[in-house]
């Protein structure tokens, strides 16, 4: 076997698994929360992706990549607090599928009006890392495949510890386990709801702007597949847990790497749904997640 | 033979006291007359090719969202793969097609060519979307809700997949040279004869059994009913008649692609059911007749066009989640004696003014 396509293959895997996970770490959150599955995730990614492409091309003076990065965010977060407050909040108490259909409703929403804004022909997002590749044995690595990779794995850690040791973190995690004690307890819910898409958006639009950075392309439909393959990575690793959607972000990025590396790069993605399918059959709670019975 | 023989007996329903043979014979010839009204429209060409096309396109939205409705708005369960369903249907019923054609050169008996052709496709469509609703619904069974729509939506992708990566469909350019049998009487009456078995399904015994199910599972289970086997039964007849409509649509236009069967076209037949209503049949058919017609209608706004489907999505959860109908029917006979009503009554104000004048 050929050690340099595998450390190239590994090194890919780890860059497109950096990516699911940090946006599956938006689905897994709001699902914790609302348990609901936001469909509109990956739109927003795509829109965290135009934002830093339109400050980038668009202002006078050419600003640092990670204000730029931050700024971003910021909008990307923004949004989809935005969101929630319009489509998803009326739905609190209505029947889950409702809230699930308006999520679809907003994720078609969103691309479309990305289209109207920007156009359906891709546009070229400039390059933002320009320093040389580091060398891994034979194997070039692009600064921008590195930046992913530690950005992502320190805005993971830097998350779990909001989420273990900060007030607000606890209050989160008070209002995934039960909102009326939460309520009970003095819990802003609606802070606490509005916080969580706030986060998770924010890392979808990181994910969305790595994304496009690695494949140097933004257009209106680049959130789907990346999207849905991260929404995998979230039902793989268990809805609902942090720790569970970077393990199924790093699983579902290496089995879709090797599969076009080594198989097939036209079967890749009906591999991943197969996954996907057989993960929901056998273990529908997913890796890490916990089985909850149902009761009368 | 009555209705009750062929379908188990007939209960009331919120928007039926009865299901009365009557009712199905006014709605029938209600029917027929919209039937030779369309006809006559196409055949002295006041209805143009381009017109006549679009009502053909509607009737496969209905076929497509009246299925779908079976599954999505009478048994409560999530799909989002429906348009899977209909690409194996209208593979099938196209390869079938294409290689009956040649050998078929003439009617039988009472049918003609087309007819026969359609037919005999359509059935192998119906075969095979059925075999995959089996497939899907069968292990789905084990899954409600949104995790449903997940692997259905799963489904729907890997049969794009598929269809794209091998030979026999044509891959990516799609399949071409499928003969173009697609007449406007086909059409009708296939999707006519599809909405009354649907209706006269949802309300027999079986039927309500899978109401009951949507309404609450555990209590259904408790009082005998045989939750898998009707879930099955739901999701089964849900592809077949999803195939067939496949098969119209596969004949319709000649020309198959991968491409126009994925995830949106899933979510635009969605949006049909949960618009007109998620468990009103004829709320599917209002809503696909509004919603085939409209983009149509606005053809210089086409940019806007899943804008708008998207925003009526949220706004008739937001403020409307029942839908346009809810879960009530069209109704003939009611209309009919309302309108009576409405006449005798604008009499007897008429009578009481000239009255007042003397």
């Amino acid at each position: 076997m050929d050690i340099d396509l595998l450390i190239r293959q590994l090194i890919n895997s780890l860059n497109t698994g950096s990516i699911y996970a940090l946006v599956a770490i938006g689905y897994t959150m709001v699902y914790g929360i609302i348990r609901l599955i936001n469909f509109a995730h990956g739109e927003i990614m795509m829109f965290g992706a135009y934002f830093a492409f339109v400050i980038a091309t668009s202002l006078p003076v050419e600003l640092p990549f990670f204000l730029i990065v931050i700024i971003s965010m910021g909008l990307a977060a923004l949004m989809g607090i935005f969101s929630e407050k319009i489509a998803y909040k009326k739905l609190r108490t209505a029947p889950r599928i409702s809230a699930l259909i308006t999520a679809i409703g907003m994720s078609l929403f969103l691309q479309n009006f990305a289209q109207l804004l920007f156009g359906a022909t891709p546009k070229v997002m400039p390059r933002f890392i320009t320093a040389a590749p580091i060398m891994i044995g034979n194997t070039a690595v692009s600064m921008v495949t590195v930046y992913t990779i530690f950005m992502s794995i320190i805005i993971m850690v830097l998350l779990t510890l909001f989420v273990k040791k900060t007030k607000a973190g606890k209050a989160m995690r008070a209002v995934s386990q039960d909102k009326d004690a939460a309520l009970l307890m003095g819990i802003n819910i609606n802070r606490i709801i509005s916080l969580t898409f706030a986060i998770g958006s924010a890392l979808g639009a990181l994910g969305g702007i790595f994304y496009s950075v690695a494949y140097s392309q933004v257009y209106p439909t680049l959130g789907v597949m990346p999207g849905l393959k991260a929404f995998i990575a979230a039902v793989f690793g268990g809805i609902g847990n942090i720790g569970g959607a970077v393990l199924g972000g790093y699983t579902i990025g290496f089995i879709e790497t090797m599969t076009k590396g080594y198989i097939s790069s036209k079967w890749a993605d009906a591999i991943v749904f197969s996954v996907l399918i057989l993960v929901l059959l056998f273990k529908p709670s997913g890796i890490l997640g916990k089985n909850v019975k149902e009761k009368v | 033979m009555g209705l009750s023989k062929l379908f188990g007996t007939v209960l009331p329903h919120k928007a039926y006291k009865k299901l009365s043979i009557s009712t199905v014979f006014i709605n029938l010839a209600f029917v027929t007359i919209i039937f030779l009204v369309l006809n006559t429209l196409i055949n002295t060409g006041i209805l143009n090719r381009y017109y006549s096309t679009i009502i053909v396109l509607v009737l496969v939205a209905i076929v497509m969202s009246a299925s779908l409705n079976i599954a999505t708005g009478f048994l409560g369960q999530l799909v989002l793969g429906h348009a899977g369903f209909m690409a194996i249907g209208a593979y099938t019923a196209a390869l079938i097609g294409i290689a009956l054609y040649p050998v078929i050169t003439d009617g039988f008996l009472f049918l003609s060519r087309n007819l026969l052709i359609f037919l005999i496709s359509a059935s192998g469509a119906a075969l095979t979307a059925s075999i995959a609703g089996l497939l899907v619904g069968t292990p789905a069974l084990r899954l409600r809700g949104d995790y449903l729509g997940i692997m259905t939506l799963g489904f729907g992708e890997i049969v794009r997949i598929i269809l794209t990566n091998v030979e026999f469909t044509g891959g990516a350019q799609g399949l071409k040279a499928i003969p173009r049998i697609m007449t406007f009487p086909i059409a009708f009456w296939t999707t006519a004869t599809i909405v009354l078995v649907i209706y006269l399904f949802m309300f027999s015994r079986h039927g309500r059994a899978i109401l009951s199910i949507r309404e609450d599972e555990i209590a259904s289970e408790s009082v005998g009913i045989n939750i898998t086997k009707y879930k099955i039964m739901g999701f089964v007849l849900a592809s077949m008649f999803g195939g067939i409509g496949g098969a119209i649509f596969a004949f319709q236009g000649g020309f198959l692609a991968p491409v126009s069967f994925g995830f949106i076209k899933s979510v635009e037949i969605f949006v049909i059911v949960v618009l007109g209503g998620m468990g009103s049949i004829s709320g599917a058919i209002v809503a696909a007749i509004f919603l085939t017609f409209l983009p149509e209608l606005l053809r210089d706004f086409d940019q806007y066009r899943l804008l708008l489907y998207s925003m009526m999505l949220i706004l008739t959860m937001l403020f409307r989640p029942q839908g346009m109908m809810g879960t009530k029917e069209f109704d003939t006979p009611r209309y009919l004696r309302a309108l009576k009503r409405f006449f005798l009554r604008k009499k007897k104000t008429d009578d009481l003014l000239k009255g007042s004048d003397q």
